[in-house]
């Protein structure tokens, strides 16, 4: 049972580090929210190996909890990057760099 | 042991997936494979036997998240440059910096870190057990939870009345 939770924290581990990746290397907006949601999916994976190990149900309802975010999150990400495209005509990063120095 | 099959089995598709969605050219492809790694953390989840947070991810993040995603790649040109020139310039700071990161995640979390030791009892991941709990201990949470959903349709609202 220990191995199966160190395996399932080694796996959240490793698509946490592929999602932090993809937000650092990424130039499509798009793709840096899809690696974002690879992160929070890396996160629940975690909470859900820990309530699994220990038969609780605090990493459960933590999950629900981060499923609202989640939508929010989304919600909004989505609203603001039809918006910034709109205005930008793009959906490069590396496009327009705005802030300088 | 056959549960441990399927969950090494599904935890090499989430990883491959996951790889797809960092190298796939077109955004279509990257959600197909975000779905597609999802799923496969679902199966997951069904293998632990949390169904409600295996139906929570199929319903929630593959039902709602990931279409509403879809429609959004579709409402976008897909002449955009981003399209065709898929990496930044700070591919190697971003290897080098996600791997020591990894590496320190690892360190903590890996053998020697703090793993609680299991409790055993009743099935706490039943879909009563998970409905009384919300009920009884997590109401206040629930409630705040609704306020954030409601906070965050009033600020998409916003955003789509600031684009017109």
């Amino acid at each position: 049972m220990i191995a199966r939770y160190e395996l399932l924290l080694a796996l959240a581990v490793a698509l946490f580090t592929m999602g932090l990746l993809g937000v650092v290397i990424r130039r499509n907006l798009l793709v840096v929210v899809m690696s974002l949601e690879l992160m929070l999916n890396a996160v629940v994976l975690s909470f859900v190996a820990a309530a699994a190990h220990t038969q609780t149900l605090h990493g459960a309802a933590m999950t629900f909890f981060i499923y609202v975010a989640a939508t929010c999150e989304i919600a909004l990400a989505m609203a603001l990057l039809v918006l910034l495209v709109r205005r930008r005509g793009t959906l490069d990063l590396t496009a327009r760099q705005e802030l300088r120095g | 042991m056959i549960t441990d099959v399927f969950i090494v089995s599904f935890g090499v598709l989430a990883l491959v997936f996951a790889a797809m969605v960092l190298v796939a050219r077109q955004p279509m492809r990257a959600a197909l494979a975000l779905v597609a790694h999802m799923s496969s953390l679902a199966a997951i989840y069904a293998c632990l036997n949390v169904h409600v947070i295996a139906l929570f991810q199929v319903l929630i993040y593959v039902g709602a998240v990931m279409v509403f995603m879809v429609y959004t790649i579709m409402l976008l040109d897909d002449r955009d440059v981003a399209y065709r020139r898929r990496f930044s310039g700070t591919l190697v700071p971003g290897v080098v910096v996600s791997l020591g990161a990894g590496l320190v995640l690892l360190r903590v979390l890996g053998p020697g870190g703090a793993v609680a030791s299991p409790q055993p009892g009743a099935d706490p991941f039943s879909f009563a057990t998970f409905s009384a709990a919300f009920m009884e201990r997590y109401w206040l949470h629930f409630e705040i939870a609704t306020v954030l959903l409601l906070a965050g349709i009033v600020a998409a609202w916003a955003v789509i009345r600031e684009e017109r």
